[in-house]
């Protein structure tokens, strides 16, 4: 019989026989059912990812009704396949069925937590046509604006992001400025207050954009669709 | 100052999003054990200790999880690791330090079930850090605790001679105290931009 | 436990209503107090809140009842946080599936439902010496009033700090909101002059039996 205050007396064969059978017994139920949980819930869960990404998509690319996936990779830019590793690249086309856009995800830490963000490239105005935010832990009413404020929104309208000559990053950096000193098609207006918040977003976006840009613009003809 | 820093990172947790008075994590010790100030020092030690420790398991279980791609078993395995390295520190302390151990050993238990210590954890993972940005993740997340907790029981000591109105007295007044200190933390708000 | 004879207690409409007013887990017992100050900025992520830790409550506590007399009790604190770390995994999987916004505004705070105290207190407390209708019942009852604790401080800092419910708009364009409710002291304020109100309440019941006695022994 187990009484009060075995932790102190030396453990039975038998205890430790019945400990272990309970121990592996919840365990091997637990794992059943966090397991069956996992795979009911993921094409779900994949599904919503998918729908919350098309979302933004046809935000940030104006014009946009249907998307292909594509990769970068080593390589240069591929058709989007299960086995291929590197950074998802989502290309929007038109009603006309052209190219409108890409969209690529930025990322970088914001004031409280990581801010993920969905941008839209215009590979022929050379320019950022519209940020979505995909997921951030902003302060509300503070910081969150980055996400709401039409002003601020409106510094993406018409973004500045050309390929140098040399194609190895931008010909002109993309730059905060304090709010209301934009006078440059490359300059980011702050939103005052909110300094941390759109700090990140300049950074998320330069960064990315010095990396994907000419890479984007060298391999144009894999996204365009053939006419 | 960059964001993935490490003293940004230490920072950023110690004081600018303190865990317990800007995250809400590790509450229930903050109003439990802020009553004296010299055993709210041993308890934010043992945390700061704690944390390390746990942070560390952590990182190496996430990695071992990512490696057989089972990472929906990431919760249950933090948990029960955390709960068993706290009770080996628990053990080894005991055996080789009985001084540390007399001084730190009570809080222990309680600290397993302490939400900062999953907290850091878990924050760890979602943000991806690395191997150092984890452990001063973790530290800053301990030091900041250590702070808010020595603060408050500061204050409390001083109001302990105070005449308050009956009805404030205990948690109400405990809970007020800290969203004057909160309102207070949030003016660091500015601190990393001021480099950046 | 074997060995030692269970007090089982019959279940009735108090076994339910005890949690949602004597034994508030939040305003009475101070347990769970994280969740409580960290998602309850808007009503809607109070009410997910809620919900879902009164589901691993309840599912939780169950399965502990149902095993309570197969489990050691050197391991039984391992066992409970186990059982309640599966549930709030699959909760967490669940609320992934059921609505991606909800998700990323909960953040790491689903996950952190395993340690909240209130849950295992209750595997402790109750659901290892009682049968598994009045655990159910007592359950519902503990998560009932969390999630009460949480919705009455996730209105109060909604109206105040973004003058909405719901996300429905309450007061019109003029209203200036009082953004520090939504912010972390807003929290400690709001929870705290809930606990005020509740000590009044308290110190005038006490009050009031002891003018009771005091008249009985005057006569």
């Amino acid at each position: 019989m187990i009484q009060e205050g075995t932790a102190q007396s030396p453990v039975s064969p038998a205890l430790t026989r019945s400990m272990l059978r309970t121990l592996g017994l919840v365990a091997t139920l637990s794992g059943l059912l966090v397991v069956l949980s996992y795979r009911i819930t993921l094409p779900i869960i994949e599904e919503n990812k998918r729908l919350a990404i098309e979302r933004a998509l046809f935000k940030v690319i104006p014009g946009a009704i249907s998307r292909q996936d594509f990769m970068i990779t080593d390589r240069g830019i591929e058709l989007a396949q299960s086995d291929l590793q590197g950074t998802a690249l989502y290309a929007g086309y038109g009603q006309d069925g052209r190219l409108k856009g890409v969209a690529l995800e930025a990322a970088a830490a914001g004031y409280q937590d990581v801010i993920r963000i969905l941008y839209g490239y215009d590979p022929y105005c050379q320019c950022i046509r519209g940020i979505e935010v995909l997921k951030m832990a902003e302060t509300p009413g503070i910081g969150d604006k980055i996400a709401k404020d039409p002003v601020f929104q409106e510094n993406f309208t018409a973004l500045e992001a050309r390929a140098n000559a040399t194609g190895d990053g931008l010909e002109r950096a993309i730059v905060l400025v304090k709010q209301g000193e934009k006078s440059e098609a490359w300059q980011i207006d702050a939103i005052s207050g909110a300094t941390i918040s759109s700090k990140a977003i300049a950074r998320m976006l330069n960064d990315s954009a010095q990396r994907y840009v000419p890479l984007i613009q060298n391999n144009l003809a894999v996204m365009e669709p053939a006419s | 100052m960059n964001a993935d820093s490490v003293t940004f990172i230490f920072l950023n947790a110690a004081i600018v999003n303190n865990f317990v008075l800007a995250m809400f994590l590790g509450i229930c010790p903050f109003l439990g054990v802020s009553a004296k100030r010299d055993t709210a020092l041993s308890m934010g030690l043992a945390v700061i200790f704690v944390m390390l420790v746990s942070s560390i398991c952590a990182y190496g279980i996430n990695w071992l999880l990512k490696l057989f791609e089972i990472e929906y078993l990431r919760l249950i395995c933090y948990i029960a690791v955390i709960a068993s390295a706290v009770q080996l520190v628990e053990m080894t302390m005991k055996k080789f330090s009985p001084a540390l151990f007399r001084a730190l050993g009570i809080f222990l238990p309680l600290i397993t079930t302490n939400c900062a210590i999953l907290g850091v954890a878990l924050f760890q993972t979602s943000r991806e850090y690395n191997f150092l940005q984890s452990l001063a993740f973790s530290l800053g997340a301990g030091v900041g605790f250590t702070i808010a907790l020595m603060l408050m029981a500061g204050l409390r000591q001083h109001l302990e001679l105070a005449k308050v109105p009956n009805v404030s007295q205990g948690a109400a007044l405990t809970l007020m105290l800290a969203g004057l200190l909160s309102l207070a933390f949030m003016g660091f708000a500015g601190l990393g931009a001021q480099h950046g | 436990m074997p060995g030692r004879p269970e007090q089982h207690e019959p279940v009735t409409l108090d076994t339910f209503l005890r949690g949602l007013w004597e034994e508030n887990p939040v305003f009475v017992m101070l347990l769970g107090m994280c969740p409580v100050l960290a998602v309850t900025n808007s009503a809607i992520n109070a009410l997910a809140m809620g919900l879902a830790s009164t589901f691993v409550l309840v599912a939780s506590n169950s399965l502990v009842s149902l095993l309570r007399h197969y489990i050691p009790k050197q391991v039984r604190i391992a066992t409970y946080i186990i059982i309640i770390a599966t549930f709030v995994t699959m909760v967490d999987y669940a609320i992934q599936a059921i609505s991606l916004d909800l998700y990323n505004a909960l953040g790491a705070f689903i996950q952190l439902i395993v340690v909240n105290c209130m849950i295992l207190g209750r595997a402790e407390a109750y659901a290892s010496k009682q049968p598994l209708g009045a655990t159910v019942v007592n359950g519902l009852g503990i998560g009932a009033g969390f999630t009460l604790a949480l919705l009455s401080l996730g209105v109060v800092r909604e109206v105040l700090g973004s003058g909405s419910l719901f996300g429905v708009s309450l007061f019109g364009e003029n209203f200036q909101p009082w953004v520090v409710m939504i912010l972390p002291p807003g929290g400690f304020f709001v929870l705290g002059t809930w606990l005020l109100i509740f000590a009044a309440f308290r110190l005038r019941k006490q009050r009031r039996t002891e003018l009771g006695e005091v008249a009985q022994h005057e006569r």
